[in-house]
């Protein structure tokens, strides 16, 4: 879907243009962001330079200190990306998938590896670009994160979607067929504990 | 959206990215500009000696003896004080010293210069008994009553210009600085936008595989015309390198750059497409580097050179920008003057690209 990859059956349409096609494909690109798990950036670069390479690849005038704003990295701009923490490498990776003002954005795994503080920062960044509209595509592993973020999940096993509905749908059907958890659930869990005690400010240094 | 999507305008930004990127490595600036400038200086030191042979007079010479005087005027012989006799003879053994000398004067007035060398530098040592036996016929022709001799020479230095050593270091060092930009420069850094999916995160963007290499290209070609520039404009103002004809042996060298910088690139792409990673790197282009360093006339004259060595310094492509660029600056030649050398250069361009064509890897 991202059109990095060649697919190995079916059809994949993207706001009604064909992955398959490759003046489509162009026109994709165009109109989707991408952020890749672990990916690195041109090193040696600070971070509004890198926007601006990224604004030059994509064609767009874009100022990086407005973008850097909407991420919270606008005080590390002249930083490099390898001196940044997890949680902030994270949001600049983001942040580069949102340069040309696409209409969907694929996220993989973007909070793993990230501590609790961290996590919850990016959540709120991911239902802020949610918010204005942006379909987002997001892959997890963590189920709580599916839970609080997702519209529509999917899951994926052995290659095949095997379910795909509401987060709420999904868990009502579960109960509905009788299912119980072994042990009463308590009203917190224990990451609740550890941002009580240690608050909700992001740790950066 | 724009309808009209600028391959170029993508590629431009990616240069700009990729020149700051480079000015702000220390690696690169350390090898493209302060080592040329380093062996400049040490070579250009170097040479400036001079050829000498260095000669001691045992103690008990005839030292009234003009052909002493004259062997002391001598601009080739160095003539050393210091050693006694005893010494003199081990270090003419192991030829640090290349000769001694003793004048004697028999009762019967005659005079005998023993000259003793060493096959330890057998050809300083043929030229200063060269040397000696001119002094010697001129005193002999002095004493006699020829006074005109029946064979003369007649000897003409026609007027040329003068070679200096930095005529001869500072297009080879052009020649290192972009061989290892060319090649250490291009591997490195591919292989690391490779491993860190920067290469993958450009694919999502519109912008074309091609036109990735060709920013980058750019941005090489920029950064190494600026360091030549700076290497040639040190050379001129500091150390008297000789462009013949000004401002036109410049252009003409920096073309000339320009044209090798390409082909050496090629080389680099060779390099980033087999080697597994990053480490793998430095050996297979030392592999590459190294070889043409030593054989292509960059520290010495190839014809130093065994003969049966010859034909391989002949095979590479390092070889021929360094006489090129030695032609252009020295002897004023123009670009077509040095087209059978830019034709090799051009034909290993071609055969390098081909082979990188074929094992460049984009992830």
């Amino acid at each position: 879907m991202e059109t990095l990859r060649e697919k190995t059956s079916g059809e994949v349409f993207i706001n009604g243009l064909s992955v398959d096609k490759d003046k489509d494909q162009n026109e994709i690109k165009k109109i989707i962001g991408i952020q890749l798990q672990a990916a690195g950036f041109y090193p040696n670069l600070h971070l509004d330079e890198l926007i601006e390479l990224f604004a030059g690849l994509y064609n767009v005038d874009i100022d990086p200190d407005e973008l850097l704003k909407l991420v919270d990295l606008n005080e590390k701009k002249k930083s490099k990306f390898k001196e940044l923490s997890g949680g902030q490498k994270q949001r600049f990776s983001i942040c580069t998938t949102l340069i040309n003002e696409p209409k969907i954005i694929f996220l993989d795994e973007p909070t793993t590896g990230l501590d609790p503080q961290a996590r919850r920062n990016l959540w709120e960044l991911i239902q802020r670009i949610k918010s204005k509209g942006t379909t987002i595509m997001l892959t997890t592993h963590y189920m709580d994160e599916a839970e609080i973020l997702c519209d529509r999940v999917g899951i994926i096993d052995n290659g095949k979607i095997i379910t795909i509905d509401t987060p709420d749908n999904l868990i009502d059907e579960l109960v509905r067929n009788g299912f119980e958890r072994p042990k009463q659930v308590k009203l917190a869990s224990l990451e609740d504990v550890f941002i009580n005690l240690t608050g909700h400010a992001i740790r950066e240094n | 959206m724009d309808k009209n999507y600028s391959q170029i305008r993508a590629m431009l930004s990616l240069t700009k990215a990729s020149l700051t990127a480079l000015m702000r490595n220390p690696s690169a600036v350390v090898f493209n500009l302060v080592f040329p400038l380093i062996f400049i200086i040490v070579f250009g030191f170097i040479g400036g000696s001079g050829f000498k042979i260095d000669v001691v007079i045992e103690k008990n010479s005839d030292t009234l003896n003009p052909v002493y005087q004259e062997l002391i005027k001598s601009s080739t012989i160095r003539v050393n004080k210091d050693l006694d006799d005893v010494k003199a003879m081990s270090e003419l053994e192991k030829g640090r010293i290349d000769a001694i000398i003793k004048i004697e004067k028999d009762p019967a007035g005659q005079s005998v210069i023993f000259l003793k060398t060493t096959k330890a530098s057998p050809e300083r040592g043929s030229i200063l008994k060269m040397i000696v036996n001119e002094i010697v016929d001129k005193q002999n022709l002095a004493m006699s009553d020829l006074k005109i001799p029946k064979t003369e020479l007649k000897e003409e230095v026609v007027e040329g210009r003068k070679f200096k050593t930095i005529d001869f270091i500072l297009p080879g060092q052009l020649g290192f600085s972009l061989l290892s930009a060319g090649v250490f420069g291009t591997a490195f850094i591919f292989i690391g936008l490779r491993q860190t999916l920067v290469i993958k995160r450009f694919f999502s963007t519109p912008v074309k595989k091609v036109y990735i290499i060709l920013g980058e290209c750019l941005s090489r070609l920029i950064f190494s015309i600026f360091t030549s520039l700076i290497i040639i404009v040190i050379g001129y103002f500091f150390f008297g390198f000789t462009l013949v004809n000004g401002f036109v042996t410049f252009f003409n060298m920096m073309i000339m750059s320009a044209i090798a910088l390409i082909v050496f690139l090629g080389f680099g792409f060779v390099v980033s497409g087999i080697a597994k990673n990053e480490s793998a790197v430095p050996s297979i282009a030392n592999l590459i580097t190294l070889p043409q360093f030593l054989l292509a006339g960059t520290f010495f004259p190839i014809s130093n050179f065994p003969e049966w060595l010859q034909p391989v310094s002949r095979a590479l492509p390092l070889t021929y920008l360094n006489e090129a660029l030695r032609k252009i600056s020295f002897e004023g030649a123009s670009l077509f003057d040095v087209r059978y050398d830019i034709l090799i250069m051009a034909a290993w361009g071609i055969v390098v690209y081909a082979l990188a064509v074929k094992v460049f890897k984009w992830e």
